[in-house]
């Protein structure tokens, strides 16, 4: 944590910086690294709290080891996205925002990928799957499950 | 490589960069922007290297990777000079024939061409393409010959020439002079014009001044900025450094969001090698002039791109918008006066200064000038992005661009603005694009979205999708907003459920006049623009839904039923096999049925049925009640 702090000057405008970079460093914001914030920067734990939670991009949980994030932007609603979404729930058997409880899979929704001429859009571990079907994603995720 | 200091240094590196490109025989362009990559453009330049590499041609054949050039749905594809021949939708394993026939033999291969439909011609030049015909491409043209991450390309094209004229040729009121004789408005949504912007920051006293880039483009369907910042980031650094220039600022921030990692690395690169090269930093060019620019990285709120919510991110606080007057130019970061822009009005800030305001004035309509770039996406034929002079119509975007709709289906509605904007209807559409005309139909320009709906969209869900957007990325600091929209999500969802009642309409025009009149900022302001405009131009819809409980365009799940159609199923197990709740029964060779009750609605059936015997239909209202009564009536003879 310090070796990161210490890129940083000790001023606010860095904040959002640093959690980006605590956020790509762990996978998440571990409760430790906020009170390590906290002293750097003399802004209060709870103002940190407030901040990161705000923000989308911050999350206090580990995520899994699969990172499926699906496009919900306009163009792909209107071409399926959210009967995508919800076939990839029903396959994890979690919802939007969840971690499956043996930490293979998380899943989140995203407002735009600007990838709006290939829609729907899923990325997986930061690879992209463009035009996905129900079908085409059941089988991309039977892909993923039997590498594991 | 010694700094650039002076505009003759500037012209002679310009000059040295051009002799000093080795003439190749052959080059082939490959576009490797974010549609590129998503599309496997990294694979088609793995193999083109290995086999110019295995032939021993890398001498005599050039590969360039450039950013995104528009026709995303063409992806992953390439341009080969000098003949231009422009190939798509490439496989890896079709790179060894490229090779083999285009580039040794000069021959075209007829299979990788662009053809409209199975009817058309095939079409091997790249500007041949209806699809680029009628476009005007001033700012994405460039990126079909720049490398994004060589400033190099840059320069060769005349990169940088504006910012030496107007550091050395032009006082920062003759700059500000000329922007506003352009005619140029903002391209970052309220059309706002940019010069008058800038003169009224340039005219507050203070001793620090800042500009900002807003390149948040939160705007769901619209990805103009995020291929400008990819293709060609030196070109908006160009222009940002010119406005700092003329406003007096000493330092400027481009404020990326976080969902474009690509764009993020592009402008890093560029970045730095502005500051390496002299173009920003201490003494610009030799000049007395210095800047800075910073990137910061957005953290996924909607609300950020709005600008005072934008300062708010940048100063390491929540996105909260806050109250104008005072205006960014007065009171804007850290309480200094700030110039905000958006992406593409920054980009076409050194076209300006390169060609003259006379000439950007006569481009574009009366009171809107210039170019816009368009995100044409939805159910159309030629998804993309295009760029076309102000002033065309929504139908020769729609159809002589985007080659209508994509399966021969209708036209319902062209969606402009997004979450702000409105839908606009069939019988509207020789409308003329410019800020007013939309606004006039109840639509903005916004930032360039155009979502295009057929008969299979469902505007109350399209309404309420856009209102569920709102609601959730509203930040929550005035009531109106937050629960106003929250209200409206309620109401809509309920009318796609089939639970609507005969006052919720008028209970919607009601709210929106609320949420529209009394919210903080724009995002509340515009929020019910959508519903407004659907309400207005297709109020039969809601009014099926309400009344009928029925789904026109099919849409709404519970609203419809999928049901097999007995004398077309030929009994070929594959509905049954894909149905992921096993809610399909029957033999091979014996009709399938659906079991209504277990069914999700998931449409994976109507997906995998053969496309020679569709068997799968879907039913609303009064049929879809009769199918069900029919089925229960089924199961009791049983
Ligand atoms: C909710 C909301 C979101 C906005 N998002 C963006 C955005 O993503 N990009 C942008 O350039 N402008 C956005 N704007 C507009 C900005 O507030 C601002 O007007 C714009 O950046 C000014 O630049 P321009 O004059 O060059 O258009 C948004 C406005 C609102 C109300």
């Amino acid at each position: 944590m310090d070796i990161i702090l210490k890129r940083y000057k000790t001023e606010r405008k860095e904040l959002i910086h640093i959690l980006h970079e605590v956020q790509k460093e762990y996978g998440y914001i571990p409760v430790e690294s906020v009170s390590a914030i906290s002293k750097y920067l003399r802004i209060s734990e709870s103002e940190i709290f407030g901040i990161l939670t705000f923000y989308k991009a911050f999350t206090l949980e580990p995520r899994g080891k699969h990172h499926i994030t699906i496009c919900m932007g306009t163009a792909c609603h209107i071409r399926g996205a959210p009967k995508i979404l919800e076939e990839v729930q029903r396959q994890l058997g979690i919802d939007a925002g969840e971690t499956t409880p043996d930490r293979m899979f998380s899943l989140e929704t995203v407002n735009c990928l600007g990838c709006c001429a290939i829609g729907p859009v899923a990325v997986i571990d930061g690879n992209y799957y463009s035009n996905i079907t129900t079908k085409k994603i059941n089988s991309i995720i039977k892909e993923y499950k039997k590498i594991e | 490589m010694k700094k650039i200091n002076s505009p003759d240094k500037l012209i002679e590196w310009r000059r040295r960069i051009i002799s000093e490109t080795p003439s190749y025989e052959k080059t082939i362009v490959i576009s490797s922007g974010t549609c590129g990559q998503a599309s496997g453009s990294l694979q088609i330049i793995e193999a083109f290297t290995q086999e110019l590499e295995k032939r021993g041609l890398e001498t005599k054949v050039r590969i360039k990777i450039t950013g995104c050039h528009g026709f995303c749905e063409m992806e992953p594809n390439v341009i080969i000079y000098p003949d231009e021949i422009y190939y798509i939708k490439l496989k890896p394993k079709d790179i060894p024939e490229i090779i083999e026939k285009t580039i040794l033999e000069d021959k075209i291969i007829p299979s990788l061409l662009y053809q409209f439909s199975e009817a058309s011609p095939k079409v091997s030049k790249l500007r041949e393409i209806p699809f680029y015909k009628k476009q005007m491409r001033l700012l994405t043209g460039n990126n079909i010959e720049i490398n994004p991450t060589s400033i190099e390309d840059y320069v060769a094209l005349d990169g940088y020439q504006a910012l030496s004229k107007v550091l050395f040729n032009m006082t920062s009121e003759e700059v500000i002079a000329e922007i506003k004789n352009s005619g140029l408005r903002g391209r970052g949504g309220a059309g706002f014009p940019t010069g008058r912007k800038w003169e009224i920051c340039h005219k507050v006293d203070s001793d620090v001044k800042y500009i900002i880039c807003n390149a948040d483009e939160g705007d769901p369907g619209a990805y103009m900025d995020r291929s400008l910042l990819e293709g060609n980031p030196h070109s908006v650094i160009e222009g940002m450094i010119i406005g700092a220039y003329a406003i007096g600022a000493s330092e400027g921030f481009i404020y990326v969001r976080m969902e474009y990692p690509l764009a993020v690395k592009h402008v890093m690169t560029a970045l730095e090698q502005a500051k390496k090269f002299g173009f920003l930093g201490e003494s610009i060019l030799g000049s007395e002039f210095r800047f800075d620019i910073h990137l910061v990285q957005g953290a996924g709120a909607f609300v950020s791109g709005e600008e005072t919510s934008l300062m708010a991110s940048i100063e390491g606080r929540r996105a909260f918008p806050s109250q104008r007057p005072p205006f960014p130019a007065q009171k804007g970061l850290w309480g200094k006066p700030t110039n905000i822009n958006n992406v593409e009005t920054w980009a076409n800030v050194p076209l300006i200064v390169n060609n003259s305001a006379d000439w950007y004035s006569q481009i574009g309509a009366e009171t809107s000038k210039g170019t816009k770039i368009f995100s044409l996406v939805g159910k159309i034929n030629n998804t993309g992005l295009v760029e076309v002079p102000m002033g065309i119509t929504l139908k020769e975007i729609i159809f002589d661009i985007g080659g209508g709709i994509k399966n021969d289906k209708k036209f319902k509605a062209v969606q402009t603005g997004g979450p702000s904007g409105g839908c606009i209807p069939k019988k509207m559409l020789s409308l003329q694009v410019d800020y007013e005309s939309l606004t006039q139909a109840g639509s903005i320009m916004g930032s360039g979205g155009m979502i295009v709906m057929d008969e299979d969209t469902c505007m109350v869900d399209v309404a309420r999708y856009f209102l569920n957007f709102t609601q959730e990325e509203s930040c929550g600091k005035c009531v109106p907003c937050r629960v106003g929209t929250r209200q409206m999500v309620n109401i809509l969802t309920r009318i796609t459920q089939g639970k609507g009642e005969e006052d919720d309409l008028k209970k919607l025009e009601e709210l929106a006049m609320t949420v529209e009149s009394t919210s903080l900022c724009g995002l509340g302001q515009t929020a019910p623009n959508p519903v407004i405009t659907t309400i207005r131009y297709f109020r039969d819809e809601y009014e099926a839904h309400i009344k009928r409980k029925s789904c026109p365009a099919l849409s709404c799940k519970d609203l419809i039923i999928y049901y097999i159609e007995p004398d077309k199923c030929i009994g070929c197990m594959l509905c049954k096999k894909n149905c992921p709740v096993g809610a399909i029964s029957g033999i091979r060779k014996e009709v399938h049925i659906i079991e209504q009750s277990a069914c999700v609605k998931c449409g994976v059936c109507m997906d995998v049925c053969p496309s020679k015997v569709k068997a799968v239909s879907k039913y609303t209202g009064r049929k879809k009640d009769k199918i069900l009564k029919n089925d229960s009536g089924n199961r009791m003879k049983k």
